[in-house]
């Protein structure tokens, strides 16, 4: 029991050996705080009044959300259904006439809130990785050579601060004048959203990685200029070892940059995924609406959280630096 | 004409650019070393011993002068000038076998084959005794065992120079005297040419076939060479009542502490055309080196040595 507790608990950020004792105040203590918030938001809740009615409380959102998953679950056996209904429309085709033109059309119904989860997720994993893929070894020259690094130093810091709303139309003009295929592999909605959010986070990695690379300790560049290490051998045993650390801490920020960047994207843009989720529900304007937004966002709060947790994972894994505590 | 030295330094200067304008660490270094030689360079803090040692390693270009080995003119780092570092500088990511083979594989990645090499890396740590740790990282050993993989890892290369920079200098009094033991017959065996930095009187004395003792900075310079003529193989416990021993380390005792007493005022001769900038470089160079001068002065004539 105490060890399922404990396996939990790990990507939380707790040490692993816990006695009871300690178990009990690990889970306590955050546990009270989880309750005296649900407790001072439902009396807020209570005491707001919206055209839309009371400002959903907990117990609402908890309502909204069984009911987005039996939703969820619906359309998922609409969908089975619709299939089902076309095979067995298409194999009596066959059985009338076995050279008949089969048709497969794919179920169009409308993405539920889970749907959407997992489009955000997948924008902004592919968001995230064609950003790093390209600050990260742009970081590593930048870094290594100081000229480079005043050239490009102010372009940076000028684009670092721009917001995803001010990249959006440019980059949704450019994508449509661009990206022009008869069978496109992504969507143009996607594409849209994915070079917003690289853009948006391209610029912590960057920069944590220029500066992790050009603080290199003066002894360490020293062993490898007297082994007359080669430019390749020279970057790959020293330098991206020793700049690690704050590659990491740029591509936590960029994750999270990416994700904050998505949603809004995705909010203003119309692009599938949680934001227009958000959108469509307050365009919507029932009575249930506020507390599916309330659902959103807290999905939208863990799922941020659950992503750094995933990086921090792999920063401990790849970190060699053991005397540091990583959180 | 003599025949030409192994490695020779030839009126090495040494100017760093200062915000204050340039600052001449080193003034006309002349020195003579032949194979297999262990010289010790030693002086107060902040004089340019250091500097020296890297204009030998390449890491620094000389001003003026230079530096020839085996009669060819040093101006790059290259492994056979390798370097023990003054804080070890392993790479904090790598095991202990992992630091030296990154420098084997530099070395030897067209004369040995793979095996050659593990052999050779296993070798060199269990020279400086460190095969029980071999496969630990820096950070799980102790400052000693550092240095002793330091070492091993320039070893493994093996220079036609090795440059120590202090290498024992962050070490207890035990380990020390194991780790210079160590050196010692290994130096036997291998007969390499050894330059060591240290500021311990005694160090130098049991290592050194001869002692090169610097002058204050700036504009420092060999002061005096003191030639030990101690039979080898050495022992420590032996020679702390040999006479002759006590009188080399008087020796660099009084240069230390009588003919370098106040750094800067005797020895450091008036930089030529010097600017008004300059001075002032140099008159906060003079007043640092003083206060580390004292520093370091406690150490040597603390009351247990005195006793030795
Ligand atoms: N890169 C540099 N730029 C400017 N000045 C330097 C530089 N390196 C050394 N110096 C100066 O040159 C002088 C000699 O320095 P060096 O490091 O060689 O001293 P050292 O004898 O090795 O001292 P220590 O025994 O404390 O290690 C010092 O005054 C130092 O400030
Ligand atoms: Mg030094």
């Amino acid at each position: 029991m105490s060890s399922i507790a404990l396996k939990l608990l790990k990507p939380l950020g707790l040490p692993e050996k816990l006695s009871i004792a300690q178990l009990i105040k690990a889970l306590l203590v955050p546990l009270s705080g989880i309750l005296v918030f649900l407790f001072i938001w439902n009396i807020a809740a209570q005491n707001i009044h919206t055209s839309l009615g009371e400002f959903p409380g907990p117990s609402q959102v908890y309502e909204q959300s069984i009911n987005l998953l039996a939703e969820h679950n619906r359309e998922r056996q609409k969908e089975v259904a619709f299939h089902q209904r076309q095979d067995v429309r298409n194999a009596k085709k066959l059985a009338k006439n076995p050279d008949a033109v089969i048709k497969t059309r794919p179920y169009t119904g409308k993405p539920t809130f889970i749907d959407q989860i997992g489009t955000s997720l997948v924008t902004v994993l592919a968001g995230f990785f064609a950003a790093s893929l390209i600050a990260i070894p742009a970081g590593i020259v930048i870094g290594l050579n100081k000229t480079l690094y005043s050239a490009f130093n102010p372009v940076i810091q000028l684009f670092k601060p721009v917001s995803p709303l001010a990249w959006l139309p440019l980059v949704t003009m450019v994508v449509s004048a661009m990206y022009v295929s008869d069978d496109p592999m992504f969507a143009k909605s996607f594409v849209t959203s994915l070079i917003t959010v690289s853009l948006c986070c391209l610029w912590p990695t960057l920069l944590n990685t220029a500066v992790g690379v050009s603080t290199i300790s003066a002894d360490l560049n020293n062993v490898s200029k007297v082994l007359r290490l080669s430019w390749l051998t020279h970057v790959i045993k020293i330098v991206i070892p020793s700049a690690i650390p704050m590659i990491f801490t740029g591509l936590r920020l960029s994750l999270g940059i990416a994700w904050m960047v998505l949603i809004a994207a995705e909010m203003l843009a119309q692009n599938p995924g949680l934001g227009k989720f958000v959108w469509d529900e307050f365009q919507n304007g029932s009575s249930n609406s506020l507390g599916r937004i309330m659902v959103a966002v807290l999905v939208i709060g863990l799922i941020g959280f659950m992503l750094d947790r995933v990086m921090l994972v792999l920063q401990k894994k790849v970190s060699w630096d053991k005397s540091v505590e990583l959180r | 004409m003599t025949a030409k030295k192994h490695l020779e330094l030839t009126g090495v200067d040494i100017d760093f650019p200062t915000p204050n304008g340039p600052f001449k660490a080193l003034s006309n270094v002349n020195l003579k070393i032949d194979r297999g030689e262990f010289v010790s360079l030693i002086g107060h803090s902040g004089c340019g011993k250091s500097t020296v040692l890297n204009i030998v390693a390449g890491l620094y270009q000389a001003t003026q002068g230079g530096v020839l080995l085996d009669g060819r003119e040093v101006n790059e780092p290259g492994p056979e000038r390798a370097v023990v570092f003054q804080n070890h500088s392993l790479l904090p990511w790598l095991t202990a076998y992992e630091n030296v083979e990154l420098a084997v594989k530099q070395v030897f990645k067209h004369t040995k084959s793979k095996a050659e090499m593990k052999e050779w890396i296993e070798y060199n740590l269990h020279l400086v005794h460190m095969d029980h740790a071999m496969h630990k990282r820096p950070d799980e050993i102790s400052g000693g065992m550092k240095q002793r993989v330091g070492i091993a890892r320039a070893l493994a290369m093996e220079p036609t120079v090795m440059l120590m920079d202090e290498p024992f200098g962050a070490l207890d009094a035990l380990t020390r005297a194991h780790l210079q033991d160590s050196l010692m017959e290994i130096q036997a065996d291998l007969n390499n040419t050894v330059i060591m930095i240290t500021h311990d009187v005694d160090e130098a004395v049991l290592l050194s076939d001869r002692i090169v003792m610097m002058t204050n900075g700036p504009a420092a310079s060999v002061g005096e060479i003191l030639e030990v003529n101690l039979e080898r193989p050495r022992h420590r416990l032996e020679l702390a009542d040999d006479p002759q021993y006590n009188h080399y380390r008087a020796a660099v005792l009084s240069f230390l502490y009588e003919k370098q007493r106040t750094p800067g005022e005797p020895t450091a001769k008036p930089i030529s055309q010097q600017t008004p900038a300059a001075s002032v470089a140099a008159d906060a160079a003079d007043t640092e080196a003083t206060t580390t001068a004292v520093k370091t002065a406690k150490k040597p004539i603390s009351a247990d040595e005195q006793a030795a």
